[in-house]
């Protein structure tokens, strides 16, 4: 069994772990200005935001050039935002967005982006 | 909110992401298998790196013949969104030990970023127990279980995507996002980041449009006024009492007593309960 890549594994682990690790480690991040933790507090929605959206509308052909993607996958990830929004529950939305989904694919209705 | 409620609708919460982490380390597997990924190696990056865009992003890399330093630097730039994610989590986690923030370091996701803020906020401390079951029950086990579950029997099985499971991680953060959205500045923020990062996206890469949304979407954030009545939100997170009067865990003072199950009866009701 190849084991060539697992220190490329390790390297790309070495590239990560700062990111996550310093703001965690360096002292005083919990003293920081009003509008600093504001700013922070806001990262999350706007990160998550940005992912889902990228996710769904953004898709990379086989160069990795990126195009607007518009499909049924919209619907799916809107339906669960909403039952999310309105029931409180992330599995079911869950589990509704990809049923969605499986049964528009095999009615041939939502071919893969 | 009682600490006993918030970890059930975090283990249920947890639950979706599992099936979501499980769902898109099998597909990781897949990729990797076809990419002439060994288990072993891919299972590696599973384990090391454990950042599904940039894992992805590798097998395409490495497909495309990159050179290492290549990978490397990208995936250091895909991944740089969790040094938000850690200093948005620094101040609850403040009094932990050192070696417990370094290990919980290695498991912050996107996921557990989400799982955890929204847990931590809803009981207005941090809860170390809530962080791993959020991170690693949720997210590290099924992810690394997946990929090698992909991996190995990756060839037998049809293509899962059929299955919409492609959906499942935009829905994810998608429904996450309104977890955390308890006014209309991290509506702002949420909503300007998606135009931002899909801008960006188009006209350069998706991970610097992700990157690009969550650094600038904040700043549309703090631009919005507050609603009348809406709470200020720095006194949500400022954990030093004697600036904000916010009362942290162990906080001695008056209407601070905790009881068994972690909940403060003289708490002020907070704006994200109620809410996943």
């Amino acid at each position: 069994m190849s084991a060539a890549l697992v220190p490329l594994a390790f390297l790309m682990g070495l590239a990560t772990y700062p990111w996550r690790a310093v703001p965690l480690l360096v002292p005083g991040m919990h003293r920081l200005p009003p509008r600093v933790q504001l700013y922070l507090r806001l990262v999350g929605p706007a990160v998550l935001g940005a992912l889902a959206a990228v996710d769904t509308m953004v898709v990379l052909d086989a160069a990795r050039h990126p195009s607007f993607h518009v499909g049924w996958e919209w619907l799916a990830v809107g339906l669960c935002i909403a039952i999310v929004a309105i029931r409180k529950n992330l599995f079911v939305g869950l589990i509704v967005a990809a049923a969605g989904i499986a049964i528009l694919r095999g009615l041939g209705l939502a071919p893969l982006p | 909110m009682p600490l006993a409620a918030s970890r059930r609708r975090l283990a249920l919460d947890a639950l979706g992401i599992a099936v979501s982490a499980g769902g898109f380390g099998f597909v990781y597997g897949l990729a990797a298998r076809a990419a002439g990924f060994s288990p072993l190696e891919a299972g590696a990056m599973s384990l090391l790196v454990f950042a599904g865009a940039s894992q992805f992003a590798a097998v395409g890399y490495v497909l495309g013949g990159f050179s290492w330093l290549g990978v490397v630097l990208l995936t250091a730039f895909l991944n740089a969104r969790h040094f938000l994610y850690g200093a948005a989590l620094a101040p609850y986690l403040a009094d932990e030990r050192r070696p417990m923030r370094a290990a919980m370091a290695h498991v912050l996701t996107d996921e557990a970023f989400a799982l955890s803020i929204a847990h931590f906020r809803r009981i207005g401390r941090a809860d170390v127990p809530g962080y791993w079951l959020g991170a690693i029950g949720s997210t590290f086990i099924p992810w690394n279980l997946a990929t090698l579950l992909g991996v190995t029997l990756g060839g037998v099985i049809p293509d899962p995507t059929r299955f919409g499971l492609d959906v499942i991680f935009p829905a994810a953060m998608g429904g996450l996002a309104v977890g955390l959205i308890v006014g209309r500045r991290e509506l702002a923020a949420a909503l300007a980041s998606a135009v931002i990062g899909v801008s960006v996206s188009l006209a350069w890469d998706p991970a610097a449009g992700i990157v690009a949304g969550g650094l600038i979407g904040p700043l549309v954030g703090m631009a919005v006024p507050r609603a009348a009545g809406e709470r200020d939100a720095e006194t949500m997170i400022a954990f030093d009492p004697a600036r904000t009067g916010f009362m942290g865990p162990g906080d001695p003072r008056p209407g601070n007593e905790v009881t068994p199950d972690g909940e403060r009866p003289g708490a002020e009701r907070r704006p994200e309960e109620g809410l996943p």
